[in-house]
């Protein structure tokens, strides 16, 4: 269980989660240099999104063939539009205002949304068990991998290829690269600017219900809670890759599964450091990755393009 | 005939601060129109104003006979009023090709917008000469030259250029000048904001001199070039 292959392919999983919902984060600072800090709950609710869709639209027992896509589509559709919702009625009327403003307004967001789901969905307050696929685990030499992970390998790499598509070639990513680097001159050419905003919190909001239904198949339960530290991550893993570029959120979020998965696995074997293993540590292994690259490296692994500060 | 853009009693206000008191001017089609006056006069306010990008808080604005006051500025470039701002503001992570391509951005046929980037291209060779390069590793002058290419990209029947020879070295700014010289001469029509006053004043058929948010003196460009208190103030003369 403990061998490094396995612990290569859990940190995979992890990072691979970590980078759909960092997309979320880095997209939306990349154009309005806002810290969204609800995006940890955009995540959540696509999570209890997709489980409402298994148990209370789709008839018992439905093959999960059926299901999942059908989840996704739920997970997606309430992500989605909590974050637009989020941006059109928390944070728009706050462009302009000190950064400060939609800050804390975010977080409060982050708060009213876990004490919405929290009390008003049916037994929120325990842990809701996630339908499964009905395969796995494989055995591949030592590594053993679920049929929840299964998911994450494919799905995270068809968005993420998906993304870099759209943003380098589309028109509309094109528009959102202009947004990005300078939104006044981006209205100069036509653009409108209130759109692709729109566009970045609603791609945001699709990738947390994606990576949501990812960790329901793969830890087996939501819970109200469960964007509080997935968001945090998440976050952390936009900030090591370079905030605001797409690629980043990627590397980031699989260099901080790997290394919490590592860290976690073979601290505890370095001479001095036996009190120091397992997983309650995770986290600060996490961070301390964290304040080492804001040290070391300011703009994150990939940061910015040289040619930006010309 | 009216005239392509009317602008009459317009006021712009940061908060309580008024940049702009109350000015009223006219473009026709196929003048150059100028704006003079030191920093902080409201030129740059005007502009932007004109274009959108500030609401305006009182005043009119007509433009090919249409009211500007409540169109958002995404829309105004689509009337056919193109501003290339200040400071130049090109796409600096992007390719040349991909900002002369976004000046194009509303419109649809493909074949005319192919044949404008290959006159941006004429009018400017060095674009051409690095298309594929990034616009934030181009010199300040070639920067200009890729703000005003990029403005003309949508076709407008008015260019608005704010501060095109700024910071540029003596040799590109005749240049630059030169390129709005032979725009004119195309028939383009043009609203010039300019610091180099005996430059904008020598190419320009209307002028017009603002002090603190308003305009306090105007003329043909030669009536304003030999102007004594004009020559006094910007011309630097005794």
């Amino acid at each position: 269980m403990n061998t490094l292959p396995q612990q290569l392919a859990n940190g995979l999983f992890l990072g691979s989660m970590y980078g759909l919902i960092a997309i979320g984060y880095t997209m939306v600072y990349g154009i309005v240099q806002l810290i969204n800090f609800a995006h940890g709950e955009i995540f959540m609710t696509g999570g209890f999104g997709a489980l409402s869709v298994y148990l209370y639209v789709l008839p018992n027992g439905t093959s999960m063939w059926i299901a999942l896509p059908a989840m996704l589509i739920g997970g997606g559709i309430v992500s989605v539009l909590i974050a637009v919702g989020a941006e059109r009625f928390a944070y728009r009327p706050l462009r302009g205002a000190p950064r400060l403003a939609p800050l804390i307004t975010a977080i409060g967001l982050s708060l009213a949304l876990q004490q919405i789901v929290f009390n008003t969905y049916p037994d929120a307050k325990t842990d809701l068990k996630f339908p499964q696929l009905p395969f796995g685990p494989w055995h591949i030499g030592s590594v053993s991998i679920q049929s929840g992970s299964v998911f994450v390998i494919v799905a995270a790499p068809l968005c993420m290829a998906a993304l870099a598509l759209f943003v380098s070639l589309s028109r509309t990513g094109r528009a959102m690269q202009a947004t990005a680097q300078d939104p006044d001159t981006a209205q100069l050419m036509g653009i409108d600017t209130n759109r692709i905003i729109v566009i970045a919190f609603a791609i945001g909001g699709f990738f947390a219900a994606v990576a949501a239904v990812a960790y329901g198949l793969r830890y087996g339960t939501v819970k109200y809670d469960m964007g509080f530290q997935m968001g945090l991550k998440a976050f952390t893993a936009a900030v090591l890759g370079g905030i605001g570029n797409i690629y980043g959120a990627m590397i980031g979020g699989l260099v901080l599964g790997l290394a919490e998965t590592l860290a976690t696995s073979y601290i505890d074997g370095i001479p001095g450091m036996e009190q120091l293993g397992g997983g309650g540590w995770s986290s600060v292994w996490a961070f301390v990755l964290l304040i080492l690259v804001l040290l070391f490296r300011p703009q994150g692994l990939v940061g910015e393009r040289v040619a930006d500060r010309a | 005939m009216t005239a392509l853009l009317e602008v009459e009693d317009l006021k712009v206000a940061y908060g309580k601060i008024e940049a702009v008191k109350g000015i009223s001017f006219t473009v026709e089609a196929g003048q150059i129109v100028t704006l003079i006056g030191t920093n902080g006069a409201g030129k740059t306010t005007t502009l932007r104003t004109l274009s959108g990008l500030l609401k305006p808080s009182g005043g009119r604005i007509l433009f090919d006979g249409q009211p500007l006051a409540n169109i958002p500025a995404h829309k105004i470039v689509s009337l056919g009023l193109a501003h290339s701002p200040e400071g130049r503001h090109i796409f600096p992570r992007l390719t040349i090709a991909e900002n002369l391509q976004l000046g194009a951005f509303l419109r649809t046929d493909k074949a005319g917008i192919e044949k404008d980037i290959q006159r941006a291209y004429d009018l400017f060779p060095i674009l051409g000469e690095r298309r594929k390069q990034a616009a934030g590793t181009l010199s300040g002058g070639e920067q200009q030259m890729l703000a005003m290419g990029r403005a003309l990209m949508s076709q407008p029947k008015l260019l608005m250029l704010d501060e095109p020879s700024m910071g540029l070295s003596p040799i590109m700014m005749q240049k630059i000048l030169a390129t709005v010289a032979e725009l004119k001469a195309d028939g383009m029509t043009i609203l010039l904001v300019e610091q180099n006053a005996q430059a904008a004043l020598s190419l320009a058929d209307q002028a017009h001199v603002m002090e603190v948010g308003s305009i306090v003196l105007s003329g043909t460009g030669q009536d304003l070039l030999h102007d004594e208190s004009v020559r006094k103030a910007y011309l630097g003369e005794d």
